[in-house]
């Protein structure tokens, strides 16, 4: 892939515009928020389609339950509020009535992650992902810039079953093709190499780019493979380039504990047992802060991607 | 059909009711009996519904959902008894490998279920979305949802009571199964409901009360709601029930809200009950 930045922008920005442009395509798309319209950037939806926009105010569990009912009579919600109240908040309410009852729901996560920033710990969820991907009937995506969040949210629209979609607030390099489709459960290659595999996804597929030059200057030839959809995980791409390169670093702006690593540990462990190691936050919470503080406080940056190629490299 | 008609219904509802949890000796028969008289009027008095043809979405028909997912063999024996299934699978009820497990669920495909319910407090807000989605659709059929009084206490039925009026949800007809008991025992003890009927009213509903095992009653409270529909107005029914109705033992208690009959127990129910239809 050429990686080529266009500009700076969110990828909930993605999310709201994707969220326009499957309402233009597709009748049966509505929207849902409980109360923040503004922040998941679901304004245009709202006034280009006001009928089929629902505010629900402040009550995430009804909201869930309304688009479950809103999905019986046919429609395709998709619900919106930030990652933590999209998930923990309302577990039982998606595992019943959207998972276990296979609704074509789509759970629109944003804020995820430590890069919420000064919110602080309250909303940083970095469970979100291991919670829904233990859910059967879901599938989890975690796109990685504003291109990628609107092609996504747009595959989301067309896939029939529930999705949580997981994005995130600051701006970020925008970097993807803005023409290219996104497949669900495919992964993205971003780099061929052949002395170790990358495996990251949201923000931190970014960090993980900004690797690529500092090791290729230290004589490592990394591939960096972009796992956008956690589940279904694409396992023929990960066995493919780990049967290359020997040994595998995974990151992801998550829990080590039933994140995107944990998945590539199982998949190894079953499969193809190889060195691993993972950028991902070791069993604490979040705090204030701004996204870059953050993301260097918990070890989520480039620096750590470069540090953790270095340790696996060593255990081959 | 007539009010003595659907009082025969009920009776052998009551009846497969009680064979069903002694059948596999567990489920809810309690609630479940309590709650015959309103879920028999829907379903062969009031809803217009198409049994042989069931549609997940359900265009066209009025539609039901069962919030208070535990009084399960309730809802079976009626959709079994209406058409949708054959009478027979009733005697799977519970058992490995069945569609109809202990709480309701459209997994399994069974003809009749739309969205699972067993975790108490969410139907109100999943019928909501489905009447919304009605009028989006311009169809003008009803949605039905029965609620537990004791599920009255989970924070998201409050959540969806405010949305409704809120939001003009006028085809929704809400029902209280209003047997004033739960697990652990009277709803006054375990978490006082106070005054339920002001309460709705506070939230912006049209409050109606009936005897929930009156069939007459049920019957002229569900008309009227009918009529008002559509018209800019919440309605829910407080529908008065007493739960184990129709067996003497098992009424003004909750000790058989969760709790199967053993052999003596159930010849004994049985024995209240007249076989109108015919066992399965
Ligand atoms: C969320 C949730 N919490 C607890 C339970 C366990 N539970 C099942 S039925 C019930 C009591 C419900 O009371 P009510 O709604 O009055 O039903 P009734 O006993 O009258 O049938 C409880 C606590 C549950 N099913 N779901
Ligand atoms: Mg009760």
């Amino acid at each position: 892939m050429k990686i080529e930045v266009q500009n700076f922008k969110d990828t909930r920005s993605g999310f709201g515009d994707g969220l326009l442009e499957a309402g233009k395509r597709n009748p049966k798309v509505v929207g849902l928020t409980a109360d923040l319209t503004g922040s998941l950037k679901m304004g245009d939806f709202a006034k280009a389609f006001p009928e089929r926009f629902f505010q629900v105010g402040i009550a995430e569990a009804n909201m869930v339950g309304i688009a479950a009912g809103l999905a019986i009579g046919g429609y395709i919600p998709f619900t919106g509020t930030f990652a933590n109240f999209s998930s923990a908040r309302i577990y039982d309410q998606i595992r019943m009535v959207v998972a276990y009852s296979n609704k074509n729901v789509k759970i629109a996560a944003s804020h995820a992650g430590v890069t919420l920033g000064e919110d602080g710990a309250t909303h940083q969820t970095l469970e979100d992902v291991g919670m829904m991907k233990m859910l059967p009937n879901m599938t989890v995506l975690v796109p990685c810039d504003y291109n990628q969040t609107k092609a996504a949210t747009i595959a989301a629209a067309e896939h029939d079953g529930p999705v949580y979609l997981r994005f995130g607030r600051p701006k970020v390099a925008n970097f993807t093709p803005a023409d290219e489709p996104f497949v669900i459960g495919k992964a993205q290659m971003i780099q061929e190499g052949k002395d170790v595999s990358i495996f990251a996804c949201g923000h931190l597929v970014w960090k993980a780019i900004e690797a690529l030059p500092i090791l290729k200057e230290m004589g490592i030839n990394a591939e960096l493979i972009n796992i956008h959809t956690i589940k279904p995980l694409d396992v023929e791409a990960v066995l493919k380039s780990v049967a290359k390169t020997g040994c595998v670093v995974t990151a992801e702006e998550h829990m080590r504990n039933g994140g995107l690593g944990d998945s590539i540990a199982q998949v190894l462990a079953l499969n193809n047992p190889k060195p691993i190691e993972m950028v991902a936050v070791d069993d604490v919470f979040g705090q204030s802060g701004t996204p870059d503080e953050l993301l260097k406080h918990y070890h989520l940056d480039t620096p750590d991607i470069v540090e953790a190629v270095k340790k696996v490299i060593a255990r081959k | 059909m007539t009010i003595n008609e659907l009082k025969d219904v009920a009776s052998q509802v009551r009846r497969d009711i009680i064979r069903m949890v002694h059948g596999c000796q567990s489920g809810h028969p309690g609630g479940s009996l309590g709650a015959t008289d309103i879920v028999t009027a829907l379903y062969f008095d009031q809803m217009q519904i198409d049994p042989k043809n069931f549609k997940m979405d359900g265009a066209g028909e009025d539609m039901f959902f069962l919030s208070n997912g535990h009084i399960s063999p309730m809802l079976y024996s009626i959709l079994a008894r209406r058409g949708y299934f054959p009478v027979a699978e009733l005697a799977t009820f519970r058992r490995l490998g069945t569609r109809l497990q202990g709480h309701p669920t459209p997994v399994e495909g069974l003809p009749g279920i739309r969205v699972a319910s067993g975790s108490l407090g969410q139907g109100l807000s999943v019928a909501a979305g489905v009447a919304q989605a009605k009028k989006l659709n311009g169809d003008n059929h009803l949605v039905f949802c029965l609620m537990g009084d004791g599920e009255q206490e989970e924070g998201q039925i409050w959540e969806a009571v405010m949305y409704v009026p809120a939001k003009n949800v006028d085809n929704l007809v809400a029902i209280v199964d209003y047997n004033k008991k739960q697990i652990d025992g009277p709803t006054d003890e375990v978490m006082n409901l106070g005054d339920l009927k002001a309460k709705y009213e506070a939230f912006g509903w049209k409050v109606y009360e009936c005897n929930g095992n009156d069939m007459q009653q049920i019957v002229d409270t569900l008309n009227i709601t009918r009529k008002n529909a559509h018209k800019g107005q919440a309605q829910v029914i407080l529908a008065h029930t007493e739960m184990g109705m129709g067996v003497d033992f098992m009424m003004g208690t909750h000790k058989w809200h969760g709790t199967p009959p053993n052999d003596e127990q159930a010849a004994n129910a049985l024995s209240q009950l007249k076989e109108t239809l015919g066992d399965y």
